[in-house]
């Protein structure tokens, strides 16, 4: 033990042998289970959906505006640039959406054992791809 | 934990405010469910559209205030949500006050350019 802080990082592993661990959260040491990944993610796609709602400000402030300043903002959402920035946005919405969904079920105090939690994980990633392709899928074939 | 009687009925603990940030999550993200879905379809309807269609689906009041519903859960839901994340993040007490302020403020100012604009489109 080099500092004495150094006591409240030793634990056991799996085997049962003394291994050193830093104290959590330290994304870069830590294997990822599917629990760590998802609840990080929840974060991240919040964060995403917040860049996101400037995109709707603009669509509906542009369409206040006049029509031509929404017709902008339409060929924009239209080109390559603007489907993929939607394309991010609503995998972001439905996966938030999802993972959300997850977290106010947990809220009631359910699905905390370890083979309901990583079922219900992988739920969210199912849905979230199945809602996101979905409504691509009719979003292109639409008008 | 001590507190004083009155302190335990009234149930606010030392921030004062309760169980209430917590609360306002989880009711705005409960509404946001069916609104998000509602407005998604929307927008898949409006593809493409030019204004007067924007027009003409704000000349329904049911869309009108499902959208001005959308708007202010979406921006309440926001600035709870990123308020927690500038606070477990952000290091420094005056960095964190002045970020935490900077988000709610740039939250309030975005609600009401939407809020506006919604209203503005919704009487044309």
């Amino acid at each position: 033990m080099r500092d004495v802080r150094d006591a409240l990082m030793v634990a056991r592993n799996t085997d049962g042998k003394l291994v050193h661990r830093p104290l959590s959260p330290h994304l870069q040491v830590h294997r990822w289970p599917i629990s760590m990944a998802l609840s990080i993610l929840h974060r991240a796609s919040g964060c995403a959906l917040g860049v996101g709602t400037l995109l709707m400000t603009w669509w509906l402030v542009a369409a206040a505006r006049s029509p031509a300043s929404f017709e902008t903002a339409q060929w924009f959402m239209g080109s390559i640039v603007g489907k993929l920035l939607l394309f991010g946005w609503s995998l972001a919405l439905f996966y938030h959406l999802c993972s959300g969904t997850r977290h106010l079920w947990m809220d009631t105090g359910r699905g905390f054992e370890k083979a309901e939690y990583d079922r219900s994980a992988k739920i969210v990633i199912i849905a979230t791809i199945v809602l996101t392709v979905g409504a691509w899928i009719v979003g292109l074939a639409a008008g | 934990m001590r507190r004083s009687p009155l302190g335990r009925a009234r149930g606010l603990g030392s921030a004062r405010a309760g169980a209430a940030h917590w609360w306002a999550q989880r009711l705005t993200a409960v509404a946001l469910v069916p609104l998000t879905m509602w407005f998604i379809c929307a927008v898949i309807r409006l593809k493409g559209a030019d204004q007067a269609a924007v027009v003409a689906w704000l000349a329904s009041p049911v869309s009108l205030v499902l959208l001005l519903a959308l708007i202010v859960a979406t921006f309440h839901h926001l600035q709870l949500g990123l308020q927690v994340v500038i606070e477990d993040y952000v290091k420094g007490p005056g960095t964190k006050l002045t970020a935490i302020l900077a988000v709610k403020a740039a939250c309030i100012l975005l609600a009401l350019a939407c809020i506006v604009s919604v209203l503005k489109l919704g009487g044309a």
